[in-house]
């Protein structure tokens, strides 16, 4: 069994680990799909989302281990779920179609827009990630667009799964936009925005899709999920087994 | 042998060298090689990734240093530049004429978006005309293809379906 990393979890180490492991965890989720989406089309779409999610990932992780020396595998594969920084939304089982493509929505407009402020971050790197992040972030929230108003402005029965999706994800949407301290040194240094000010512009991108579906955001209540602060839910280990299994039991396995 | 410098020379063979799955292009004419430049001791050719994910990025830089190698131009190495990123705006003319003779809907221009404008929900997919017939009666069928790079179309006038390669 291949021992766990220890991280240095310097404030700009975690922001960079939140940016990456959002994107990790979101393709590890949407890669469940492959092979059981409901049409081929869409299968392939998700698959290509879920590739160009790992690919920023693998960029940021990349960066993230550079100063001390961790490459993107050791981080991926070797780190222990209270050192995964990505907030709750993405680890949430994947649920049904309706589930998928709502978080697709909501994971990407927030990508689109922390992509698009991290284009003039004042890590050279960053930005130049970023930059062509942006490009994929765009498109997928444009495909995911396009199937929420198919499934929430459908069927009685497409609706129904959708305002059921609605409510599951919604409690999850506050901790993408509550700052701490790794947040607060990350806008302090320039390496990311702050993020309460992306909140008004995904509410709106995000109302403005919701609208077209005939679907309504649910009220916000005071729950705060944890996930990027370490505390995951308890679906988190689960997949952490499944994604690190191989590493672990055969280290520095390739093929 | 190729006549000119050195440089000139890594030139011509890479303009030989193939994109793996677009296998039409040249990684000259997918507009990816951004300088080649004279080191002490080597060569360096400095290359632009297409997609965060692409899988055919790897492939491609050991593709470049094997050909480079293989002219007797070598030692050579190369390096990655993710800045700025990759625009379908650079594939060449000549690139994208033989996109479409290989049956894939050259990109169209990408305007200079800066993602601020708001996003058009509903949005119709672009007319994009048929490589085979011309026509501009086309409807999309998948917004993803088989590779990150291509979506899925079909011509109503001709019959026959078509892969686009997406402006980005």
């Amino acid at each position: 069994m291949q021992p766990s990393i220890q991280l240095n979890k310097t404030p700009a180490q975690q922001y960079l680990l939140r940016v990456g492991d959002t994107c990790l965890i979101l393709a590890q989720r949407l890669c469940e799909w492959s092979g059981h989406a409901p049409a081929l089309e869409e299968d392939i779409a998700l698959s290509n989302m879920a590739l160009d999610l790992v690919g920023q990932a693998r960029a940021i992780l990349t960066h993230a281990g550079a100063v001390q020396g961790l490459s993107e595998d050791q981080l991926a594969f070797l780190r222990d779920e209270r050192d995964y920084c990505n907030p709750t939304l993405v680890e949430l089982p994947r649920g049904d179609f309706a589930f998928t493509v709502l978080r697709n929505l909501m994971v990407a407009s927030y990508l689109k827009l922390l992509w698009q402020r991290l284009a003039t971050s004042t890590d050279a790197e960053v930005a130049a990630i970023a930059a062509k992040a942006l490009k994929e972030a765009r498109y997928h929230q444009q495909h995911a667009a396009d199937w929420v108003v198919r499934l929430g402005d459908g069927t009685a029965e497409s609706k129904a799964r959708c305002e059921k999706a609605l409510q599951r994800l919604w409690p999850y949407v506050a901790e993408l936009f509550s700052a701490d301290e790794v947040d607060a040194a990350a806008a302090a240094s320039g390496l990311g925005p702050s993020c309460a000010e992306l909140q008004a512009t995904w509410a709106d991108e995000v109302n403005q899709v919701l609208a077209h579906a005939t679907l309504a955001a649910p009220k916000a209540g005071s729950y705060l999920s944890t996930g990027k602060r370490g505390v995951h839910s308890e679906h988190m280990g689960f997949l952490l087994a499944e994604m690190q299994h191989l590493q672990r039991a055969y280290p520095g396995g390739v093929w | 042998m190729v006549a000119g410098t050195r440089i000139e020379q890594a030139w011509a063979v890479l303009h030989n060298v193939l994109d793996p799955e677009v296998p039409v292009l040249s990684v000259c004419d997918l507009g990816i090689v951004r300088e080649v430049n004279e080191l002490p001791g080597a060569l360096e050719v400095v290359l632009t990734p297409t997609y965060s994910g692409c899988p055919a990025t790897e492939a491609i830089e050991r593709s470049v240093i094997e050909a480079v190698q293989a002219a007797g131009l070598g030692p050579v190495q190369a390096r990655t530049q993710r800045a700025p990123a990759w625009s379908t705006d650079w594939i060449s003319e000549d690139g994208r004429r033989k996109l479409k003779e290989y049956g894939i809907a050259p990109p169209g221009r990408c305007h200079a978006e800066d993602g601020s404008a708001p996003i058009r929900i509903l949005r119709r997919a672009p007319a994009v005309p048929c490589p085979r017939c011309d026509s501009a009666n086309t409807e999309r069928l998948s917004a993803f293809g088989a590779t990150a790079c291509k979506a899925l179309y079909r011509c109503i006038a001709c019959r026959e379906p078509f892969e686009h390669f997406k402006p980005i």
